[in-house]
């Protein structure tokens, strides 16, 4: 499996050797090396806290290596600064997009360049080089009005436009709708066409398998592999990423059971300018059973995880639990009934982020769990409960006092549903449950809502994963513009077949005529 | 009461003199609110700056003097609350607050020798013939250097803001300083910078107070000015142009009540006084009240990194 590559300095483009990083407690990067040649696509592939990102900010010039040497074209390469990097020839696109939402595209950019022409020509190098690419982009909008791809054409502009020699993609597919990912694949292969070398690294190995000429493994910041992915399963690179067999959901048959969770003819306004309306939703979800429901996002996902939590108030009857009217209840009356949610939006939602995981295990704990008194806490029951969710989600964290914000992505996301799961609902509802979260914690989270079917519970996922949703879902449905799409079966439902379920029902909507 | 005491010439041309010192404070803030630091020190920078300008002013006997020596007082005070708020990340609303607090104290201590002094006059600026037209001369072209300077730091500040990529720079950091410092910009740098500023902007609205529009030194004589000040940033939305809007639309309204007073109207002295803060919180809530079908207007300007701490993690 670790091929050695033999090169000559030469002809690589970026070689780096021996780069250490250490930080108080943990060494994020021990001794790694490797090379990159031009017009390579080579990926970086590791669990969440590999040391990638430590990785990729070295050669961006926003971490100083404590050692290890690194050379760009034949020549020493350390750069002090982002602003050094940028003028070698080395640019970068983030996960979390650098942008400014309250600047229009034209100042983002400028922003991202060393020595930006004046703001008309800026323009028209935008409109150009934009087309040229497949990228459209209009250089007067705010990025705030834009959609997460075209937020990332706006990152990507701003690198193609200092002409890199090493691209570096950050996560680049995990915010984009598939057609989007097409399209940021097409763009790579030009610039790869072109000769310029792209660092790429992604939790999706189906992808990289599919771009990728090369792969360096990291585990605990060290190399441990190097691969051809178009060569290897994707199940192969997950194993040495994790550096163990990988655990593969089971999912167990099931009899039809009686309906747990009921929502009949419920319309919702939208909330806000940016929300979107639920327009007539129907379905029922027995016990036992897991119904996906895929679409892109903004379709009102959010809008559907909250009614179900209860975080948005419908009329009684439009919602039923066990046969029980609970539209008018909130959060916590539904708790109480055995009906429970994990938001989306880890830090902030799910999760308040300068809290301690006691704490957080305590805001939707406290009813079903007994952790309070006639308004008293029991700290001890409730540092007990914080203990056994981490226990049992393997969840790696200092201890249960630390704050929710210093987890990484995917231990914070096993707390937060091991969290809701550990309280034996009846009905859950869970949006995006693995989304940034590295392959054996996505692998744990979902083998967790599939044991907890078993159980009986009725389970509702949301995801715009639609591999997840294959894998898990009993039933499948889609969310568009607001309409969800009558549920069908997921076993034997084809990719075709989804695309239609995703793309269809807005051509349905009658027409308002005024008067 | 006789309303025709009231010249509309004189009104207008008091109304200039009123609303600088507090275009000059609300300017200031707003460059350092673009950059994402809430500075509610301003009350207690002005005065540092009333009480420095006075008395440099009166040892030199040029208030040109007290009104540099004013901005450095007022940018020094402004540096503490810098260093405690960029480099130890103190609460930035604690520590404006703070700041207010001790420049009222600190400028009593520094005035306590200067009570009922008068400073040396400052002369009006003498721009020719342009004086001299009907009604515009005295209402615009009769005024002290410093009301047009401050004009010109209001476009200024405007056109740096919009056009420079210091100005760019500036509203990236403010707006989302983690991505600024992705790409290499110094977010503290940049901060303190633009606090300085402001300090300094505060500073020369204080002296203005007490070298020229009082013109003498007595304890809290900026009497919530600095708060005004900062009540008009929001007012403008951010915008320099509507700040000098709001400061003047202030400046009438506070120089309106005084001639009321002095027409004898027939109500009470102390809702006159009042009127100046009561129309600023009605103007406040329209501003700030959510419009139909999206987010509160002013919220829409407010930087988004404004109040936030920044620490450069890795």
């Amino acid at each position: 499996m670790t091929e050695e590559r033999l090169s000559t300095a030469g002809e690589d483009l970026l070689t780096i050797n021996g780069l250490t990083k250490a930080y108080p407690g943990v060494v994020a990067n021990d001794h790694v090396s490797f090379s990159i040649r031009p017009g390579e696509v080579h990926a970086l592939l590791g669990e969440n806290g590999a040391g990638k990102s430590t990785l990729v900010k070295m050669i961006y010039g926003l971490v100083t290596p404590d050692a290890g040497s690194m050379t760009l074209n034949g020549q020493p390469y350390a750069p002090a600064e982002p602003r050094a990097a940028r003028a070698s020839g080395v640019a970068m696109v983030f996960q979390h997009f650098s942008l400014f939402e309250a600047l229009d595209v034209a100042e983002n950019i400028a922003l991202g360049m060393e020595n930006p022409p004046k703001m008309r020509d800026l323009a028209a190098r935008i409109r150009e080089v934009s087309q040229n690419y497949g990228l459209p982009l209009d250089p007067d909008q705010l990025v705030g009005d834009l959609s997460a791809g075209e937020r990332q054409r706006v990152e990507i502009i701003r690198c193609l436009l200092q002409n890199p020699k090493l691209l570096i993609m950050d996560e680049p597919t995990s915010v984009l709708t598939p057609q989007e990912v097409s399209i940021l694949f097409q763009t790579l292969e030009k610039l790869r066409g072109e000769g310029c070398a792209i660092l790429y690294i992604s939790h999706k190995l189906e992808e990289i398998r599919t771009l990728c000429d090369h792969a360096t493994v990291l585990r605990l910041g060290k190399v441990v592999g190097n691969c051809n992915p178009r060569e290897e399963t994707a199940r192969a690179m997950a194993e040495m990423m994790v550096g163990e067999v990988l655990h593969v959901p089971q999912k167990a048959p099931r009899v039809p059971q009686e309906v747990a969770l009921e929502i009949e003819a419920l319309d919702v306004a939208a909330r806000t300018h940016f929300g979107t309306a639920l327009k007539d939703i129907n379905m029922a979800v027995q016990m036992g059973e897991i119904l996906g429901i895929g679409g892109v996002a903004g379709n009102g996902q959010d809008e559907l995880c909250s009614v179900i939590a209860g975080e948005i108030l419908v009329p009684a009857d439009k919602v039923r639990l066990l046969g029980k009217d609970v539209g008018d209840k909130g959060p916590n009356a539904r708790r109480a009934l055995g009906m429970l949610a994990a938001p989306e939006e880890r830090l902030g939602h799910a999760a308040a982020p300068d809290m301690s995981l006691i704490e957080n295990a305590l805001l939707s704990g406290a009813v079903r769990e007994g952790l309070e008194r006639r308004g008293m806490i029991n700290w001890g029951k409730t540092r007990d409960f914080a203990k056994r969710i981490i226990k049992e989600f393997d969840v790696r964290t200092p201890s249960e006092n630390t704050a929710a914000r210093a987890l990484s992505g995917g231990n914070l996301q096993k707390f937060v549903i091991g969290r809701e799961i550990m309280q034996n609902p009846s009905v859950l509802v869970v949006n995006q449950p693995t989304w940034g979260v590295d392959a054996s914690a996505a692998a744990a989270i979902r083998q967790a809502l599939l044991d907890l079917a078993a159980k009986g519970a009725a389970i509702v996922v949301i995801s715009q994963d639609l591999d997840e949703l294959m894998e898990i879902s009993d039933r499948f449905a889609a969310l568009n513009e607001g309409r969800l799409s009558a549920p069908v079966d997921a076993a034997g439902l084809t990719v075709d077949q989804i695309g239609l379920m995703m793309g269809g029902a807005h051509d349905l909507e009658p027409v308002q005529v005024a008067g | 009461m006789d309303l025709s005491a009231i010249s509309p010439t004189l009104l207008l041309a008091s109304l200039m003199v009123a609303a600088t010192p507090i275009l000059l404070a609300a300017l200031g803030e707003l460059v350092v609110e673009k950059s994402g630091v809430l500075n509610l020190g301003v009350e207690g920078m002005m005065i540092t700056g009333a009480i420095c300008g006075f008395a440099i002013a009166v040892e030199t006997g040029s208030p040109v003097v007290g009104f540099i020596a004013a901005a450095v007082g007022g940018a020094l005070l402004s540096l503490i609350f810098g260093i405690l708020t960029q480099f130890l990340l103190s609460n930035q609303v604690a520590t404006g607050l703070a700041l207010t607090l001790f420049g009222l104290g600190l400028s009593s201590l520094l005035g306590q020798s200067y009570v009922g002094i008068r400073p040396p006059a400052v002369g009006k600026l003498d721009l020719g013939p342009l004086a001299d037209i009907p009604f515009i001369g005295p209402v615009l072209f009769n005024h002290d250097l410093m009301v047009y300077l401050s004009l010109a730091l209001c476009v200024g500040t405007w056109a740096v803001l919009k056009y420079t990529r210091a100005g760019l720079i500036l509203r990236a950091v403010g707006e989302n300083h983690d991505a600024a410092h992705a790409l290499g910009y110094k977010v503290v740098k940049v901060r303190l910078l633009a606090i300085m500023f402001g300090g300094a902007c505060a500073g020369l609205g204080g002296a203005y107070l007490s070298l020229i529009r009082v013109p003498q030194w007595t304890e809290g004589m900026t009497a919530g000015a600095g708060w005004i000040a900062l009540a008009i940033v929001v007012f403008a939305s951010w915008r320099p142009l509507r700040v000098l809007l709001g400061a003047y639309l202030f400046g009438g309204v506070t120089v309106l009540q005084l001639n009321l007073q002095a027409a004898g109207m027939a109500i009470p002295v102390e809702y006159l006084s009042m009127s100046p803060y009561l129309i600023t919180i009605v103007v406040l809530v329209i501003m700030s009240a959510p419009r139909k079908g999206g987010k509160a207007r002013a919220s829409l300007a407010a930087p988004a990194c404004l109040g936030r701490a920044f620490h450069a993690s890795h």
